[in-house]
C-alpha cells in the first residue's frame, strides 16, 4: 500500500543513527557556546558571556523569580490555549459537517487569521482592562484560530470510503460522526493543537512585552530598561526550552493517540 | 414483478448521470438486470463502463437518475445491513483492531457485548485471522486486510454481498486463494453475490453468470451463462470448457471497445 512500515532500517541500524545524531547535536551545542564565549570574551560585541548568563540563571532560580515569571507566562498560555482548543473542536466539527455553518463561520475565521493576534492587544486592553483578561483573550484567539482550521480540514478530508463503509454496516449520522469522523480527524486536530500551542507561546511573550506586570516577556522588558542583558538571555533561553518541551509533549500525545496511523519513519 | 422465481436484485432500466449540462456524463444507461436469490453474478467491462456505479446504486450509496433498483421487490432507498459491501480499498477503520472492525456493524445494530464477541470471533476464524484479532490494520498485508473486510461484512449476516473489485489490489497468488475461499463460503451459505471485476478469468471462475458491460455510456452488453459445476477447482480453470467460456466473455468485452481504454 501507500506507506510501508519501517522495513528499511533494522532496530540496530536505527539506534546507531540515534547515537550519531546525539553526538552531532552535542558537538553543535559545544561549538556554538564556544563561539559565543569567544565573541563575548574578546569584547568584539557587547554581550554577556555564557558564564555570566549561567550565574544570572542561578540567581533567578535561587530567588525564585524565574519560577514566578515562568509560572505567569505558562498560566496565561495554558488557560488561553485550553479555552481556544475547547471551543475550536465543536466549531471545527460544525464547519466540517454542515455546509451552512461553514458558510457562516469561515469568512470570519479567514479574516481574523490574517490579523496578527498582537494587533488585537490595544483593543483588548481598552475593552477588557489591564489585568489577565486581555492577554488570555489574545492567546485564546491565537490558539482557537489555528486549531479550528485544522479541525475543519480534518473533518473535510475524512476518507469517503470509510463513511460509506460505516453506512453500509447500518450506521446513522450520529454514529458516523462519533465513531468515524472524530477518530479519523484526530491526527489533523492534534497537528492543529501543535501549531496552536506554538503560536500561543509566541503570542504570550510578545503580549507581555507590551503590557504586563509579570512573566518572561515583562522580565525582558525590565532587562532592556536597566541594560541587564544577562536577564534577557536567561529569559530567552527559558522561552526556547519551554517552547520545545511543550511541542514535544504534544508530539508525544499525538504519537500515542494515533498509533494506528500508517506513517513513514523519519 | 415479472416471472418467477422473483429476483433478489432487480435493476429496472437504471440510469445514472453525473454532473449536469454540457459536463454531464452518463455513467449508466438503461441498465436492466435480474439477479436471482443465491446467485453468483460477476460483472466485467472496461473502465468507465459503469459497473461500480451499478453496484453503488444497489448498495444505496448512489441514487439512480432514472429507472429504479429493487431489493426483494422493494425500491432501494439507502444503504442497509441487509447488503454487505466489500470495497477494493478495504475501507477498514485504521484505528480499530481486526476484532473491533468486525464488531463494528454488530455494535451499530445494538448487539450485546458477549454476543458481539462470539460472532466476531466466529467470522475472524472463518477468514483465518484468528491470530491477528487484536492487530491493527496497518500491520496486515493486503490479502489479510481484505479478509478482515469480508469478515466485517459477513458479521452482520447480510442477504446480499456486493463486491467492488475486492481482489483487484492483490497479487495473483493471493487473489486465487481469496477466490477459492470465497467460493467455499458461498457454497455453504448461498448468499446472493454481485461481484465487480476487470479480470475475465476471475469473472468466469466465480460466477453462475457473467454480465459484460460496455463503456460510454455504461450499458449492458451481453450476459454469458457459465454453467460449469461447483465446487470449482484448478482443474476446471485449466479445462477447455473454461477456456471456451473465457474466450466468449473476452470477445464480448473487447468486441466493442476496439481502442484501448485508459
Amino acid at each position: 500500500m501507500a506507506t510501508l512500515p519501517d522495513t528499511s532500517s533494522s532496530p540496530k541500524e536505527r539506534s546507531l543513527v540515534d547515537v550519531t545524531n546525539l553526538a552531532l547535536g552535542a558537538v553543535s551545542v559545544v561549538v556554538v557556546i564556544g563561539v559565543w564565549w569567544l565573541a563575548a570574551a574578546s569584547g568584539a560585541i557587547a554581550l554577556p558571556g555564557p558564564l555570566e548568563v549561567l550565574i544570572k540563571a542561578g540567581e533567578t532560580i535561587a530567588s525564585g523569580q524565574l519560577f514566578v515569571d515562568v509560572g505567569a507566562s505558562m498560566g496565561r498560555v495554558l488557560s488561553g490555549f485550553f479555552l481556544g482548543a475547547l471551543l475550536a473542536i465543536p466549531v471545527g466539527f460544525l464547519m466540517g459537517w454542515y455546509k451552512v455553518a461553514r458558510g457562516l463561520i469561515e469568512p470570519w475565521v479567514q479574516f481574523f487569521r490574517v490579523i496578527p493576534p498582537l494587533a488585537i492587544i490595544p483593543l483588548a486592553i481598552v475593552t477588557l482592562g489591564i489585568d489577565e483578561k486581555p492577554k488570555v483573550f489574545v492567546i485564546f484567539l491565537a490558539a482557537f484560530l489555528s486549531s479550528v482550521v485544522a479541525t475543519y480540514q480534518g473533518v473535510v478530508s475524512v476518507d469517503r470510503t470509510l463513511i460509506n463503509a460505516a453506512r453500509v454496516l447500518g450506521a446513522r449520522d450520529w454514529i458516523i460522526f462519533s465513531r468515524v469522523v472524530v477518530p479519523a480527524s484526530t491526527p489533523f486536530i492534534l497537528v492543529g493543537f501543535r501549531i496552536g500551542l506554538g503560536s500561543a507561546w509566541a503570542t504570550v511573550v510578545a503580549a507581555e512585552l507590551i503590557a504586563a506586570q509579570s512573566g518572561l516577556g515583562f522580565r525582558m522588558q525590565q532587562g532592556q530598561l536597566y541594560y541587564d542583558l544577562s536577564t534577557i538571555f536567561v529569559c530567552l533561553i527559558s522561552i526556547g526550552v519551554l517552547g520545545l518541551l511543550m511541542d514535544r509533549a504534544v508530539v508525544w500525545t499525538e504519537r500515542h493517540l494515533t498509533r494506528w496511523q500508517e506513517r513513514v519513519e523519519r | 414483478m415479472i416471472g418467477a422465481p422473483p429476483a433478489k436484485i432487480w435493476f429496472d432500466r437504471t440510469s445514472c448521470v453525473f454532473g449536469s449540462g454540457d459536463a454531464a456524463v452518463a455513467a449508466l444507461k438503461d441498465f436492466s438486470l435480474e439477479i436471482g436469490d443465491g446467485e453468483f453474478v460477476t460483472v466485467v467491462g472496461p473502465s468507465g463502463c459503469g459497473k461500480s456505479t451499478a453496484l453503488n446504486i444497489a448498495a444505496g450509496l448512489l441514487k439512480a437518475s432514472a429507472g429504479n433498483c429493487f431489493l426483494d421487490g422493494r425500491a432501494i432507498a439507502g444503504p442497509g445491513p441487509d447488503r454487505g459491501v466489500i470495497f477494493q480499498q478495504y475501507a477498514l477503520f485504521p484505528w480499530l483492531t481486526v476484532r473491533k472492525n468486525v464488531e463494528f456493524g454488530l455494535r451499530v445494530s445494538g448487539v450485546q457485548r458477549a454476543e458481539r464477541r462470539k460472532r466476531a470471533e466466529h467470522y475472524i476464524g472463518l477468514v483465518g485471522l484468528g491470530d491477528f484479532a487484536d492487530a491493527l490494520p496497518k500491520t496486515l498485508s493486503g490479502g489479510m486486510k481484505q479478509r478482515c473486510a469480508i469478515a466485517r461484512a459477513y458479521a452482520v449476516n447480510p442477504e446480499v454481498l456486493l463486491m467492488d473489485e475486492p481482489f483487484g489490489a492483490l497479487d495473483a497468488l493471493t487473489r486465487v486463494r481469496m477466490q477459492d475461499q470465497l467460493l467455499v463460503t458461498w457454497l455453504k451459505d448461498r448468499r446472493t453475490v454481485m461481484f465487480i471485476t476487470h479480470d475475465v478469468d476471475e469473472a468466469v471462475y466465480l460466477a453462475n453468470r457473467v454480465v459484460v458491460m460496455s463503456a460510454r455510456p455504461g450499458r449492458l452488453q451481453e450476459i454469458v451463462e457459465v454453467g460449469l459445476p461447483y465446487p470449482r477447482t484448478e482443474d476446471i480453470r485449466l479445462s477447455p470448457e473454461f477456456a471456451a467460456i473465457r474466450n466468449e466473455v473476452w470477445h464480448a468485452v473487447y468486441s466493442r471497445s476496439g481502442q484501448i481504454d485508459t
